[in-house]
């Protein structure tokens, strides 16, 4: 326990160089114990979880072992059985009351996820939207954007994914790499604070992967806390500043990109790294 | 007596029948309008998380769906009054067939919001969008090329079903009929003339259904399956 710890103040430290100091009030999403279970599956056994400003964690593991429940229960898509989620200082989805959660209402969680943008494997952008109606639609009836400011911002952001030419094309006009970046820019255009991406290029191609990577690694650099569900390794390289594995419904292994592939401390993890590296 | 020509000429072009025609249309637009209100309301309900909205909803569409309309207008017209409820002709054929319709419209707007994916609903939720602009922004505009085939289907149907008010007095196209046939007995041909007039109408909202169907069709491009089975027939 104690040099878990120890490794994330360490990596907390390698992090904050243009986050300020960090301290427990540093933590951006912070899921603490959190059980999830399905009828009789039990998919998040005491998941928990720190995710500092600025930090890029990337997760992985095998199919089943409850990544994609763990980042929909970040955005409380899903509810959670126990445990505690807080995304910026928020208990997501909760009130606490007498120690017991209460769900909040429609409107409050829709408040919440506000601060929280969405990358889903299968793009889901809305096919009765041109590109541009699909970035600006969530600006203007959520936040209430003026309609020619968000259109604005939107065509800075297609710019952003390398897309400023789609602006008028529909989803189903786009190949996968392109519906995936208009997903990235339809997320971002509602200046999230937290990114989760869940499996984004395992929909794609091979050859649109590096691209939907490149923005990603790119939204990295100008210091965007994200949380990506993946098993690109190279992404895990070039931008996490974590890497963990999840197991059966648990965090096996939490360790900096090196530690990681080089000198992993769980079975689990070499057993994992052996079929992926193979 | 056989079949002649000059008396089906002149029903067909009698303003007796053709009022009665006109009846028939306006009864049907009125009748869909508020069906379909009420159809989207319980369809909401249905699927809502609230088990009370959720039960009402179901004893309605199974009651409504489980009972003949004629049956229904007949209380509604001739039972009512029994309990001091009293309905005019006009009204109660309207709440008639309107709550008949409700019911069934109410399946079909379930399969419509049902037909649009999932990811959608997670999408706009993580977009921060609360139920109603989820419904409005997302859903419904996905569900509406899905509803509008079986919803010109009903209307189809609503035009020739709207001839069971003739039981209890409405003075619609068929009623107009059977009063011509009483006083002449050229039974056959005012009973033929009173069918060719269905057929037109039905014919001339078939023309117009097409085109709302071809525009409804084009944004996004591709067709819609799967929903036309909710559109059940009576
Ligand atoms: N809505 C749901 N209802 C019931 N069971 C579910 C639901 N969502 C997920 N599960 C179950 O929870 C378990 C974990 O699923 P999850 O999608 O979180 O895994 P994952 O790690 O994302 O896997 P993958 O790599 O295949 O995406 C699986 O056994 C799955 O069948
Ligand atoms: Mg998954």
């Amino acid at each position: 326990m104690d040099t878990m710890n120890d490794q994330q103040a360490s990596t907390r430290q390698k992090t904050s160089g243009n986050a300020g100091t960090p301290s427990s009030g540093d933590l951006m999403v912070d899921a603490r114990n959190v059980h999830k279970a399905f009828g009789d599956n039990q998919v998040l056994k005491g998941v928990t979880l720190e995710v500092c400003f600025g930090e890029v964690v990337l997760i992985a593991g095998r199919s089943g072992s409850g990544k994609s429940t763990l980042l929909r229960c970040i955005d409380h898509l899903e509810t959670i059985d126990a445990g505690r989620i807080f995304v910026n200082g928020h208990l997501v989805g909760y009130s606490e009351e007498n120690g017991k959660l209460v769900e909040l209402t429609d409107k409050q969680v829709a408040f919440q996820r506000r601060d929280i943008g969405v990358v889903f494997q299968q793009f889901n952008l809305f096919p009765h939207l041109s590109v541009i109606d699909n970035i600006t639609a969530a600006p203007v009836h959520v936040l209430g954007v003026d309609p020619e400011k968000a259109r604005a911002e939107a065509r800075d952001l297609l710019v952003r994914v390398d897309l400023p030419e789609k602006e008028t094309a529909y989803p189903k006009q786009l190949s996968g790499g392109q519906q995936q970046r208009v997903a990235i820019a339809r997320a971002l255009a509602m200046k999230p604070k937290v990114m989760l991406f869940d499996e984004p290029t395992s929909a794609l191609d091979p050859e649109m992967i590096s691209e939907v990577l490149n923005v990603m690694v790119d939204l990295s650099k100008q210091g965007m806390t994200m949380i990506v569900v993946s098993h690109e390794m190279g992404f895990a390289r070039a931008a996490a500043d974590r890497v963990i594995l999840m197991h059966n419904g648990q965090i096996e292994e939490d360790a900096p990109p090196t530690e990681f592939f080089d000198a992993p401390k769980s079975e689990a993890t070499r057993q994992f790294l052996a079929k992926i590296l193979r | 007596m056989t079949w002649s020509w000059d008396s089906f000429f002149e029903y067909m072009f009698s303003y007796y029948m053709l009022q009665g025609a006109w009846t028939t249309i306006w009864l049907s637009v009125v009748s869909m309008v508020i069906g379909c209100s009420l159809g989207f309301v319980a369809a909401l309900m249905k699927m809502s998380k609230n088990p009370v909205l959720r039960g009402i909803a179901d004893f309605y569409v199974w009651l409504w769906r489980g009972t003949p309309l004629l049956v229904q207008l007949v209380i509604i017209y001739a039972g009512l009054p029994q309990i001091g409820i009293r309905l005019g002709v006009i009204e109660s054929a309207i709440l008639g067939l309107a709550v008949n319709e409700g019911a069934y419209f109410a399946e079909i707007v379930r399969a419509g919001i049902m037909s649009v994916d999932r990811g959608q609903n997670d999408a706009a939720r993580a977009l921060g969008m609360d139920y109603r602009r989820l419904m409005r922004i997302v859903i419904l505009p996905q569900a509406t090329r899905v509803i509008i085939p079986p919803l010109g289907n009903q209307f189809n149907g609503m035009l020739k079903t709207s001839s069971l008010a003739s039981v209890i007095s409405m003075e619609e196209l068929l009623r107009h009929a059977q009063q011509l046939a009483q006083i002449e007995f050229r039974v056959l041909e005012v009973y033929i003339v009173a069918a060719i007039g269905y057929l037109i109408m039905t014919s001339v909202w078939g023309a117009i259904q097409k085109r709302i169907e071809a525009h409804y069709d084009k944004p996004f491009g591709g067709s819609v399956q799967g929903v036309a089975a909710a559109s059940m027939p009576r």
